[in-house]
């Protein structure tokens, strides 16, 4: 009843074409972008900015990169996190050593830079596939974090890598509030999530898509191999530095080498897997899963504590973490395998039918 | 010269440590199709129950049976509850699915044996031989060779277990091909629960060496880590390319440590120790690039 697109017609290829066919979706889309610039800032308060909003925002972009790369691209990547660092560390760079250089432009091309290593590391890519694949980003992790550690330039010589990010300045405004970092980041992550999604749907997506579901038969029909794979690990790597330079940037201010470590690239890839591999709302969906879970159960757990009488440490509250975490993802993985984003699909496919299914 | 002889026997020996751990993932690689990412969280947790169980008042041989006895109903569940569950979903899904399982460990545990460091008695002193330190003035660890005789008896073992016995016939059957080895009426779940359970007891194997030697800790998770330069240096599928690799891996680790950060230093000032972390990687990825199934990996063929 509410969410049937039937006497929708189009009658021009721009209407047919369009990034959102059903009016439905368009009115949802353009609610939610209200809700997220104008709703929010009026009532959330600064605990929700910088603890949960920000981070879940920078996280969301940094598995949308993650999710072109493994989910439409099919090439599984352990290294996401070290992109981010690359990305964090080159936009620290560029502000540092480029008199008077808008933000904006630096993040760009930190992000540019992280898609340049991004290639750099999916060159193997054109010779192994799946597992091998998969242990050689890992080189990717461990060497670009080994390298910023060591290499005291990088860091502008500040003892074991740390580095302190300059100040937001944009169009002569500086940043200071959580609330205006919000709606900085939630600008970004709006333009390149659209996008993104954009892309997947054009020719290069196609290209991804067949590629990821046989890479032979996908060369056997006109696909060229090299530049599809690298273009995705550079546009995958170029919103994994994004991520990076406003995880710098906005979320924490200070940074450190090691704290984007072999974890970080797991949780994020536990974020396309939970919110569904090949989805980009599925980014956002899994990003907030993730990011919600350790809060939700900091909660509850000890209150369950509490109900049973058992002594429960902080130590077993982290390690019941680990659990819960490993455990959902092998649940989703047996009985979801497209993630909540395929949730999402099901209800959608309900609601149109409802209230006379058949 | 004895220092560089020194340093590359150290680092054959601890190849081995590697090849240890290397040896589970090939043993459920070859029977299975599972790239099994817990395999470092299996060490942890068998280390742990070794040490858990001693805690309680068992002696070291009957913790070692305990910790087996857990093993082998882990990997029994592991088989049952999730990869079976997971039958012919993409290799990648499986292959997450025991990332999952790997955290679900590593949670799991430390809640049950507790998380705190502890030291393993297996006594074997890690000590220099005294006629090799006069002979030849080289420290070459007690410890590390009888690891190196461990692991030799383990691959022996393993071989004979392939080659010779029943249960051994039908696995490489089911790691030759799935189907048709079910065909010919071999039961490919109870020969999954075999492969887990032997995987089990390597990876017991390996949590003993490397819990006795650094300690049971949250750090034996890692061995995976360098388990897997091993593997893809070595090839998936092959047992003696598990060895061969972990000792290249080792050996090339150990000099590379060495010898690579005084010049780097000498290029670019600064310090430049801790390579290890990256070298085997960045070494065994080379090596992909001319050679992308491994050393004594199959060759791949793909059909459209």
């Amino acid at each position: 009843m509410l969410y049937r697109e039937a006497g929708q017609f189009k009658t021009t290829y721009a209407a047919d074409q369009q990034l959102f066919p059903i009016r439905q979706d368009r009115i949802g889309v353009i609610t939610l972008l209200v809700v997220a610039f104008l709703g929010v800032p009026l009532f959330a308060s600064e605990y929700w900015f910088s603890a949960i909003l920000i981070p879940f925002l920078i996280f969301a972009l940094a598995a949308l990169g993650l999710n072109i790369l493994t989910g439409y691209a099919g090439q599984l990547s352990l290294g996401s996190a070290a992109f981010m660092a690359v990305g964090a560390y080159a936009a620290y760079n560029f502000q540092l050593r480029i008199e008077g250089i808008p933000i904006l432009v630096s993040f760009g091309l930190a992000g540019l830079t992280a898609a340049g290593v991004g290639i750099l590391f999916g060159l193997p890519s054109l010779r192994i596939k799946g597992f091998y694949l998969a242990v050689a980003t890992l080189a990717a992790q461990f060497f670009i974090v080994w390298c910023l550690t060591k290499f005291p330039w990088l860091s502008n010589n500040s003892s074991s890598g740390v580095i302190s990010t300059q100040q937001l300045i944009i169009f002569g405004h500086e940043l200071t509030t959580p609330v205006e970092k919000y709606l900085l980041v939630l600008s970004i992550v709006v333009v390149m999530a659209l996008a993104a999604k954009n892309m997947v749907r054009s020719t290069t997506g196609r290209a991804w898509m067949a590629v990821r579901d046989m890479d032979v038969a996908a060369s056997v029909i006109g696909i060229r191999l090299m530049p599809t794979k690298l273009l995705a690990f550079a546009v995958s790597s170029f919103y994994c530095g994004v991520a990076g330079a406003m995880y710098a940037f906005c979320y924490l201010g200070s940074v450190e080498p090691d704290g984007f470590s072999l974890e970080m690239s797991f949780k994020i890839l536990f974020m396309i897997i939970i919110g569904g591999v090949g989805s980009i709302m599925g980014s956002f969906l899994g990003a907030a899963f993730i990011l919600l879970l350790p809060i939700f159960l900091d909660i509850t757990l000890p209150f369950i504590a509490d109900l049973f009488g058992l002594p429960f440490s902080s130590a077993t509250v982290s390690h019941i973490q680990i659990t819960v975490f490993g455990a959902l993802i092998m649940f989703f993985l047996i009985v979801e395998p497209h993630g909540l984003a395929r949730l999402w699909q099901i209800a959608k496919e309900k609601l149109r039918l409802w209230p006379f299914p058949h | 010269m004895n220092f560089f002889l020194e340093v590359l026997i150290g680092g054959l020996l601890s190849g081995v440590m590697y090849a240890l751990v290397a040896l589970g993932f090939v043993m459920i690689y070859k029977a299975s199709g599972v790239f099994n990412f817990a395999q470092g969280a299996m060490v942890y947790l068998a280390a742990l129950s070794v040490v858990g169980c001693m805690e309680k008042g068992a002696p070291l041989w009957m913790a070692i049976i305990l910790a087996f006895i857990i093993m082998t109903l882990f990997g029994i569940a592991t088989e049952k509850f999730v990869l079976r569950k997971l039958v012919n979903q993409p290799p990648i899904a499986l292959f997450m699915a025991t990332i999952g399982l790997a955290f679900f460990i590593e949670g799991l545990a430390p809640m049950i044996f507790g998380s705190e460091p502890r030291a393993l008695e297996l006594g074997i002193v890690d000590e220099p031989i005294p006629w090799i330190l006069d002979n030849w003035n080289m420290v070459i660890s007690k410890f590390d060779l009888v690891a190196a005789g461990v692991a030799a008896v383990l691959v022996a073992t393993l071989a004979l277990f392939f080659q010779y016995t029943r249960v051994g016939r039908a696995l490489r059957a089911v790691a030759d091909d799935h189907q048709a080895a079910l065909s010919i009426g071999i039961p490919l779940q109870h020969i999954w629960a075999i492969v887990w359970g032997v995987a089990g007891f390597v990876a017991l194997v390996a949590g003993m060496m490397w819990g006795a030697r650094n300690g049971v800790q949250f750090a034996l998770t890692f061995t995976a880590l360098k388990a897997l330069p091993v593997l893809i240096l070595g090839g998936f599928t092959s047992v003696p390319g598990a060895i061969v690799g972990g000792l290249i891996i080792g050996a090339s680790e150990k000099l590379a440590e060495i010898y690579i950060p005084p010049v780097m230093q000498d290029l670019f000032g600064g310090n430049f120790g801790g390579i290890e972390g990256w070298f085997p990687y960045v070494l065994a990825l080379l090596f992909l690039l001319v050679r992308p199934e491994g050393l004594f990996g199959e060759k791949h063929i793909d059909r459209v």
